[in-house]
């Protein structure tokens, strides 16, 4: 039994060292490729774009984010904006009705349908060959739209880019774990975006060309996770998703364990439930690395992940008992420990090795996260917020996600 | 139209690096645990020594000597080897040479055993003496816990000396500690005190009120050699 689960356990090490080796040549085969531009971009053609803005609930930041698209280097004539109030009970229709005088916003108010509907209700009243979405608690760099409109320039084929998302703001420690992490994202999204194997075009900022919509028909509820679903269909048609490294866009993150829990709790059901509903897409040639690498590496996050946990547990439940245990027999007995520590008991096992090896790639990958954002060679103290953190709390957001699959209940937005 | 194609020599690539990579983590394994088996080798050979040492110098000379030879108490050593090779047989795996150093350790054991029983009948030296036999070849929970509560003694009363035997070494030395006091394997753990046989599991109190007894025996013994020199 112990050798099954030994076993296990290095299939699973195995495979987590692959993905990161994986990730790590895609960068050495695309370094020279990726750019950070300073200074104003500019296009040789300016096509109209118009940007949706869902808002519910969001009196607080709606204006900041709508001031965000006003300032954009882009041409105003050629840019439009939707904004869509979904049923908000605070002041966000007053908020957004201020914005009413200007001749490229449109608003609108409609009754509570969740985000999909609120993207649709903007995506029936576009009429641009480009149209992305603004999630009102983010906040665009006035670079950020010119630099994603480059990649449409140069490739035709491209039908979406993503931009990189920072955290705004960071002020507790968990959104200091979640800056390393997200500068982690933009290193594995830009490394996805080079095989053409991206599996969410996020809320903020992505914009896509229009044509996308009307192919393969507008956004679909998805398990609360539309921005995942859309890239699922796009990967399923052969749609080409790009990721624009040095397009930022500021958005706030959860600051508490508990609004944490929920927005992760949310994207893994999402992920989960997404990938049941395309099982089909999996280990399929003609869908390239989406098939072979982005899902099945995603699967087997949640699996390796569920499994260390349990590891974790039992060893915790294991060593609590033998403490029991002696402390029946023998009574409470101080430790006899030798005042000199001894060499020979440090752990040399080879997986300990191998564990340093993860870590090694996963500081790599933040580092090179953030130069991809900053281009500056940088390393933070957040990281050890990141890893602890995330460590102790993702195994319950994702075990949460695989139960609230089995027993088909659905996580709430917030 | 994204035209997917998947480089399959790349994902061939990244499975030699990764495999690389376990191969290198297994070699400094390997390099660390061979170390350690090293020193373990050399802690029983300086052990080996100090036993083979004792020996003679107590051949050699007389009653008189009691005083040195009191001072060349190996138990201390002898129980951190024994912890390291525990440490060794659960972290380094079941390999021959951990196997080897284990058939070494009970050996020395049993030279040490002999060795200071003899010293203390003639010396006189304050001590008693515990054959443990257990097993790990099955899940023995009954051991652990005798583990506990010798180990818990041995704090108590550095006087006494416990050693320790697997049932399953494959030694004629142990085997013929079995025979002497006809250990079975279905009624481990099993202990060897003054000559007793017990088996199954001792309680603290029950083989504390052992030790004891033991220790008085001794001093009876003590007092009666010096009446016996006094007249």
């Amino acid at each position: 039994m112990a050798s099954i689960s030994g076993a296990i356990f290095y299939v699973f090490i195995f495979l987590t060292v692959y993905i990161q080796v994986f990730l790590l040549v895609t960068f050495l085969e695309n370094r020279k490729k990726i750019v950070i531009r300073k200074g104003p971009t500019k296009l040789s053609r300016y096509r109209g774009v118009t940007i949706i803005v869902p808002c519910w609930n969001e009196e607080k930041t709606i204006y900041h984010t709508v001031r965000s698209i006003l300032d954009l280097n882009y041409p105003q004539n050629k840019l439009k904006i939707i904004l869509v109030d979904d049923g908000s009970t605070d002041g966000t229709w007053n908020a957004i009705k201020k914005f009413d005088k200007y001749s490229n916003i449109k608003v609108f108010k409609k009754e509570n349908g969740g985000k999909h509907t609120a993207l649709n209700l903007g995506l029936e009243n576009t009429d641009t060959p480009f149209v992305g979405c603004l999630d009102a608690d983010s906040f665009a760099d006035k670079e950020s739209l010119v630099r994603i409109m480059s990649y449409f320039e140069v490739d035709e084929e491209v039908m979406a880019v993503a931009p990189s998302l920072i955290v705004h703001n960071s002020k507790t420690f968990v959104q200091n774990a979640q800056k390393v992490e997200y500068y982690m994202s933009v290193y594995i999204k830009k490394m996805l975006g080079t095989i053409g194997a991206i599996h969410v075009t996020p809320g903020p900022l992505t914009i896509f060309r229009k044509k996308v919509f009307d192919d393969l028909g507008p956004y679909r509820s998805a398990h609360t996770t539309e921005d995942m679903e859309i890239a699922y269909r796009m990967q399923k048609n052969h749609y080409k998703i790009e990721h624009c490294n040095d397009a930022y866009v500021y958005t706030n993150t959860p600051s508490t364990i508990k609004t944490l829990f929920k927005q992760r709790l949310r994207w893994i059901y999402g992920f989960i439930n997404n990938t049941i509903d395309y099982r089909d897409v999996i280990w399929k040639k003609k869908y390239g690395d989406f098939s072979f690498f982005t899902l099945p590496a995603g699967v087997l996050a949640i699996f390796s992940v569920s499994y260390a946990f349990g590891k974790v547990v039992y060893s915790a439940i294991d060593f609590i008992y033998s403490k029991i245990l002696k402390f029946q027999t023998v009574g409470f007995q101080p430790n006899h420990v030798t005042n000199n520590f001894d060499l020979f008991f440090i752990n040399t096992q080879s997986f300990i090795f191998i564990v340093m090896i993860i870590y090694a790639l996963l500081v790599f990958s933040i580092i090179m996260g953030r130069r991809m954002v900053e281009g500056k060679w940088n390393l933070s103290f957040d990281i050890i917020y990141y890893i602890s953190i995330f460590s102790v709390i993702a195994p319950f957001w994702l075990l949460k996600a695989i139960f609230n699959t089995v027993t088909s209940k659905k996580p709430a937005w917030r | 139209m994204q035209k997917n194609h998947i480089d399959w020599r790349k994902y061939v690539i990244v499975f030699l690096i990764t495999l690389m990579l376990f191969l290198s983590a297994s070699y400094v394994s390997n390099y660390f645990g061979n170390k350690k088996i090293i020193q373990l080798k050399s802690i029983q050979d300086q052990i080996a020594i100090d036993i083979l040492s004792s020996e003679t110098q107590f051949s050699l000379l007389s009653e008189l000597s009691c005083k040195n030879i009191s001072d060349s108490v190996l138990s201390r050593e002898l129980s951190e080897l024994g912890g390291k090779l525990e440490w060794g047989q659960e972290n380094l795996g079941e390999t021959d040479e951990v196997s080897y150093l284990k058939k070494y350790y009970s050996l020395l054991q049993i030279k040490d055993y002999l060795l200071m029983k003899k010293i203390s009948e003639r010396c006189k030296v304050k001590s008693a003496f515990i054959l443990y036999f257990y097993t790990t070849a099955e899940n023995c929970s009954l051991c652990e816990k005798e583990g506990l509560v010798l180990t818990a003694l041995r704090n108590k009363y550095p006087e006494l000396r416990v050693y320790s035997f697997d049932y399953s070494t494959d030694l004629s030395a142990v085997k013929a500690m079995l025979d002497i006091y006809k250990i079975e394997d279905t009624k481990l753990p099993a202990l060897v005190i003054d000559g007793d046989l017990l088996t199954g599991f001792q309680s603290t109190e029950e083989l504390e009120a052992r030790v004891k007894a033991s220790f008085k025996l001794q001093e009876i013994d003590i007092s009666n050699d010096t009446t016996s020199t006094k007249n």
